[in-house]
C-alpha cells in the first residue's frame, strides 16, 4: 500500500517583503524508488510552483542538492523517501546565505575560499606546446584525485561546530583542498607557505574534532585524515618556526 | 539597473566556456563568465569516461597518432562532419591534454610491467613498456581503433573542471554563478552581451561585451528521459534563435543511449551488456537475439535504443508510474565482478532505486544523451548571422561530431574547441570595435521585463507552464525519438505547433517574485518549443537515415542527395523554422565510405564531385586550399 508522506518544508523568500519564515505542510503519494528529487520537482510542479530548491546533476555528482533533511545534511538526489518515515522535515543548509526555502547560496562561499587557500597549482615552470608531458607516479595521481573527489555540496561546513561558531573558519573542504596541493608534486608551495594560509584558529587549529564534516560528507572522504595530516605537518613547521 | 562591461562575455562556466576564459584572459582580456550554478556543478563534471587524444603512451595505444584519430572521428560521425574541424581537432588534442596535466589534472600515468584486461568476456594480457612510464595513460572506448581515452578513475570531468575553474580564479577571471542570461543585445549585426536574470534576487542586469561565447552545453531536457543534468535546458540555444539571425546546425541530431535508470535516467554504462548482462522484457525474457541474431545485447548504441524501442511498442515493456521500461540483468555475473568491475553502476543501483543489481533487476529505457545538433559556427566558432558571437562544446555545431558522436570525444571537445576559439576570439578582439548605443541596451532589458511583467500578470493566458512543457516532452518522445518515420513525424510537427499556442498563453500561477523558478521555466518555454520544432522538422525533412537518425521509411544512408548539413532559422513570428542546407566539409581528407559498423545499405554520392573534393591524407587546411586552386 502506498503511503502518503508528509512533507514540513522550510519556507522564506527574502527578496519578498511579505514573507516571513515559517514551516509549510506538503502531502505526496509515494511512488515506486521515490527520491527527494522526483518528491520535490512534484511538489513543485503539481502543488507549489514558488517552491525553491536545487538540483542540478540529480545523480549525486553535482553537490547542488544539499539540505537538512530530517535533522541531516545530505544530497537530496540519492535520497529514498523509502528509507525515511512517513513525515519528512526539509531545511536549508545552515552558514550558507539564504537564497529562497531550500536554496542557498554555496557558490560565492567556496569561491571566497579558493582566493583565500590559492586553490591552483603553484610553479615557477612555463608550459612548453612542443614537449612531452612531465612524468608523474601513477600512484601519486590516484592519490591527488581522492582529494579532488570533494563536490563542494557544504554538508561538511553546515555540519561544522566551529564554522557555526566563527564565520571566518576555513572549515573541512578547504583544508581538504589545501591537502590536495600539499600532495601534489607539481606545487612547488612549501610548508612554510601553507602555514601562512591555515596555521591559525581559521584553519586548522581551530577544528575541535567534533567529526561531523567526515560523518555527514556524501562522497565518504576522509576528511579527518586530512585534518589530521595538516595539523601534524603545520604543527611540526609551527615548532622549527619557534626554534629557527 | 546595473551595467557590466567586458571584453568577452562568456554565457556557461562548463568546460568549454571556463576554457574559452582562460584563453582570453591569458591574451589580457577582461573576461565575465556566467553561470546558472556554480562553476563546478556544470554537466561537465558528471563526464566520467575520459578524453580522447593521440598520445600513444600506453602499450594498446601504441602507433596511434592524429590520423587514426581523424579517421575514426569522421567514421563515426557518419560523413556528417566538418573535416577541417575534425583535423584541427585531432591535431591539437594531445597538447591540450598536458596543457591540462600541467595546470594541475592528475591524469592516470603508465605503470609499466604486466597487467590483464578484459575484452568481450575474455582476458587478455598486456605490458606496458618502462620507457613511458609516468606519461599520460589511456582507456579503451567503443568506436577507436586503439586506446585514447586520456582519464582520471571514474571522475575525468570532475577532474578538469576543478583544474579549469582553478585556473580561473588564479587568472582573477569573475564567474558569476546563479545568472542566466535571458536574451542577447545585439544591433541586428553585433553581438553586444546579453540580459540577464539574477537568479538569486530575480533582478535584471545588462552584461554588455565586445565578443560573447555562448557554452551552455546540450539540450537534452526537452525530451522528457535524458541523462542530461537539469540545467541542460536549451536556454542558450533559445537565445540565440530567438535573434532570428542565428541557426542552428543539424536539430536533427540527436544521440540516444538505451540503459537510462528509471525513473530518474541516470546512466548505466554500457559495460553493463559488453561484460555479459542482458536485457528482458515485460515476461523475463531475453529478447535482443530476435532482432539482432549476431551481436544481440552487444550491437551499437544506436541499434539496442531502436531494438528496445520496438519491443516495447509491441507491447513488451514494462508499465510503471514513470511510463513503460524494459529489464537490464546482470545478476549471474555474481558479487566480485559486480563490486569490482561495475561498481559504479552497483552504487548507482543502491543509491537511486535501492535495488541490489546481484539479485534484482534494474528498470532501464533508452535515454536521450547528447546533441550533436547546437548553434552553427564556423571553424573559428564564430555563430552564422551575428557579428561577436561564439559559440563552443556540445551548445554548438563546430561540426565534429556529424551524424554520431563518438565515446570520449565529447569531453575532449570542450576544451579542445575552447582552447581553439578562445585563441580566435583573442585575434577578434584585437581588432574589433562596436558601439554600445544606450538606448539598444535599454530597450532590449525593458522588453525582457515587460515579458517578465506580462507572465507575472497573466497577461497571456493562464497556461500552466509545467503542462506545457509536459506535452512538448511527450510530443518529441512519441514522434521524434529513436525511430522516425514521415507519418509520426508530421504529426509530432502538428502537435508541437499546438504546443507553441499554449507556450505563448503562459501565465504564472505563483508571485514570480525574487528567484521564482515558475518564472524562469515560463521564460524559456517558448524558446525550448522553437528547438523542439526544429527537430521535428529537420527530421521530417531529412529522408535518410544517418549516425543517430534513423528513419524507418528510409533506411539508406543516402548520399547522393543528403550529404548535407541542415540549418535551421526562426525568423520572427513564424510558425516554423525555416530550412537551409550546406556542405558538410569544404574538402574530403577522407571520401565518404563505409564505417565498417552498423551496417545499412548507402546510395553513394556523384564520384566525380567527391574526387574533386578530395585531398591528400593529412594534408593541412592550407595545403589543401593550395592544391584546390592548382586544380
Amino acid at each position: 500500500m502506498a503511503r502518503n508522506l508528509q512533507f514540513e518544508i522550510f519556507r522564506y523568500n527574502p527578496q519578498d517583503p511579505a514573507s516571513v519564515p515559517h514551516m509549510q505542510k506538503y502531502v505526496l503519494d509515494e511512488t515506486e524508488n521515490m527520491t527527494l528529487f522526483i518528491a520535490l520537482n512534484r511538489l513543485r510542479e503539481e502543488q507549489d510552483p514558488s517552491l525553491q530548491f536545487d538540483f542540478c546533476c540529480r545523480a549525486a555528482i553535482c553537490g547542488a542538492c544539499a539540505m537538512v533533511i530530517n535533522g541531516r545534511p545530505n544530497l537530496a538526489c540519492k535520497t529514498k523517501t523509502k528509507e525515511l518515515p512517513d513525515e519528512i522535515t526539509l531545511l536549508p543548509l545552515p552558514v550558507f546565505k539564504l537564497v529562497g526555502d531550500l536554496s542557498v547560496d554555496t557558490g560565492v562561499w567556496f569561491r571566497q575560499m579558493y582566493d583565500k587557500v590559492e586553490s591552483w597549482v603553484h610553479t615557477s615552470k612555463a608550459f612548453d606546446p612542443a614537449a612531452l608531458e612531465e612524468r608523474m607516479d601513477n600512484a601519486v595521481a590516484e592519490q591527488v584525485y581522492e582529494l579532488e573527489r570533494c563536490i563542494e555540496c557544504g554538508c561538511c561546513v553546515s555540519a561544522c561546530g566551529t564554522a557555526r561558531l566563527r564565520p571566518d573558519f576555513l572549515g573541512a573542504a578547504s583544508l581538504n583542498r589545501i591537502a590536495r596541493f600539499v600532495v601534489d608534486p607539481r606545487d612547488q608551495r612549501s610548508d612554510k607557505d601553507y602555514y601562512q594560509i591555515i596555521g591559525n584558529d581559521e584553519g586548522i587549529f581551530g577544528c575541535m574534532g567534533l567529526l561531523a564534516c567526515e560523518d555527514v560528507c556524501p562522497k565518504g572522504l576522509p576528511l579527518q585524515n586530512q585534518l589530521g595530516f595538516l595539523r601534524r605537518r603545520m604543527g611540526i613547521t609551527a615548532l622549527k618556526r619557534l626554534f629557527k | 539597473m546595473q551595467t557590466y562591461f567586458s571584453d568577452l562575455l562568456v554565457i556557461g562556466a562548463g568546460l568549454s566556456g571556463e576554457r574559452i576564459a582562460v584563453e582570453a584572459a591569458g591574451a589580457g582580456f577582461g573576461v565575465n563568465v556566467l553561470s546558472i550554478v556554480p562553476a563546478r556543478r556544470s554537466h561537465s563534471s558528471a563526464a566520467q569516461g575520459g578524453m580522447q587524444a593521440a598520445l600513444g603512451n600506453c602499450a594498446m595505444g601504441k602507433g596511434d597518432c592524429p590520423d587514426v584519430h581523424f579517421a575514426d572521428t569522421v567514421k563515426g560521425s557518419d560523413w556528417g562532419a566538418d573535416q577541417e574541424v575534425a583535423r584541427m581537432f585531432v591535431d591539437n588534442a594531445p597538447i591540450e591534454m598536458r596543457q591540462l596535466a600541467f595546470w594541475g589534472v592528475p591524469w592516470n600515468r603508465v605503470v609499466p610491467g604486466k597487467s590483464t584486461f578484459f575484452k568481450g568476456g575474455e582476458k587478455f594480457e598486456k605490458i606496458e613498456e618502462e620507457d613511458k612510464e609516468g606519461l599520460i595513460t589511456a582507456r579503451a572506448f567503443g568506436g577507436t581503433a586503439k586506446w585514447r581515452t586520456c582519464y582520471t578513475s571514474d571522475g575525468t570531468g570532475h577532474a578538469v573542471m576543478c583544474t579549469l575553474d582553478n585556473r580561473c580564479a588564479q587568472l582573477g577571471i569573475n564567474v558569476f554563478d546563479k545568472k542566466e542570461a535571458i536574451a542577447l543585445i545585439h544591433d541586428g549585426a553585433n553581438c553586444l552581451g546579453a540580459v540577464v536574470r539574477c537568479l538569486k534576487t530575480g533582478v535584471l542586469e545588462a552584461y554588455v561585451a565586445r565578443a560573447t561565447a555562448i557554452c551552455t552545453g546540450g539540450f537534452g531536457r526537452i525530451y522528457k528521459a535524458t541523462t542530461n543534468a537539469v540545467i541542460c535546458d536549451g536556454g542558450g540555444h533559445a537565445i540565440a534563435m530567438d535573434t532570428g539571425l542565428v541557426p542552428l546546425g543539424n536539430p536533427e541530431a540527436i544521440q540516444f543511449h538505451p540503459t537510462g535508470i528509471v525513473p530518474t535516467d541516470i546512466l548505466v554504462t554500457e559495460g553493463c551488456r559488453g561484460d555479459g548482462g542482458t536485457l528482458l522484457d515485460v515476461n523475463k525474457e531475453r529478447f535482443m537475439q530476435i532482432y539482432e541474431p549476431e551481436k544481440a545485447e552487444l550491437a551499437s548504441r544506436d541499434v539496442v535504443s531502436r531494438r528496445m524501442t520496438e519491443h516495447m511498442r509491441a507491447g513488451k515493456g514494462v508499465k510503471s508510474a514513470y511510463g513503460e521500461h524494459l529489464w537490464l540483468d546482470i545478476r549471474h555475473l555474481g558479487d566480485k565482478h559486480i563490486s569490482t568491475k561495475l561498481r559504479e553502476v552497483d552504487e548507482i543501483c543502491q543509491n537511486f532505486l535501492g535495488v541490489d543489481p546481484r539479485v534484482d533487476l534494474i528498470p532501464v529505457r533508452p535515454t536521450q544523451h547528447y546533441t550533436m545538433s547546437g548553434i552553427r559556427t564556423n571553424k573559428d566558432g564564430a555563430a552564422y548571422g551575428l557579428k561577436g558571437l561564439f559559440s563552443a562544446g556540445e551548445a554548438a555545431c563546430w561540426d565534429m561530431h556529424g551524424f554520431n558522436r563518438l565515446g570520449g570525444n565529447s569531453l575532449a571537445e570542450t576544451v579542445v574547441a575552447g582552447g581553439i576559439i578562445g585563441k580566435k576570439i583573442a585575434e577578434f578582439l584585437q581588432g574589433h570595435e562596436v558601439n554600445f548605443p544606450t538606448k539598444t541596451i535599454r530597450d532590449a532589458l525593458l522588453k525582457q521585463q515587460s515579458r517578465i511583467d506580462a507572465l507575472i500578470a497573466g497577461k497571456n493566458g493562464r497556461e500552466n507552464v509545467y503542462r506545457v512543457r509536459e506535452a512538448m516532452q511527450d510530443a518529441l518522445m512519441d514522434g521524434c525519438f529513436v525511430f522516425r518515420n514521415g507519418k509520426d513525424l508530421e504529426k509530432c510537427v502538428n502537435v508541437l505547433q499546438e504546443v507553441m499556442e499554449r507556450a505563448k498563453a503562459v501565465g504564472l500561477q505563483s508571485s514570480g517574485i525574487g528567484a521564482n523558478p515558475e518564472l524562469s521555466a515560463a521564460l524559456k518555454i517558448q524558446g525550448q518549443v522553437k528547438l523542439a520544432l526544429c527537430i521535428a522538422k529537420a527530421a521530417l525533412e531529412r529522408k535518410e537515415s544517418r549516425g543517430s537518425h534513423t528513419r524507418e521509411d528510409y533506411p539508406e544512408r543516402n548520399d547522393r542527395d543528403w550529404l548535407k548539413r541542415t540549418l535551421a532559422y526562426w525568423p520572427e513570428g513564424a510558425r516554423l523554422p525555416r530550412l537551409e542546407y550546406e556542405d558538410p566539409t569544404p574538402y574530403y581528407e577522407l571520401p565518404p565510405g563505409e564505417r565498417g559498423y552498423g551496417g545499412g545499405k548507402i546510395i553513394t554520392a556523384d564520384a566525380e564531385k567527391i574526387a574533386k573534393l578530395t585531398i591528400k591524407p593529412g594534408a593541412k587546411p592550407a595545403e589543401a586550399a593550395k592544391a584546390k586552386t592548382a586544380n
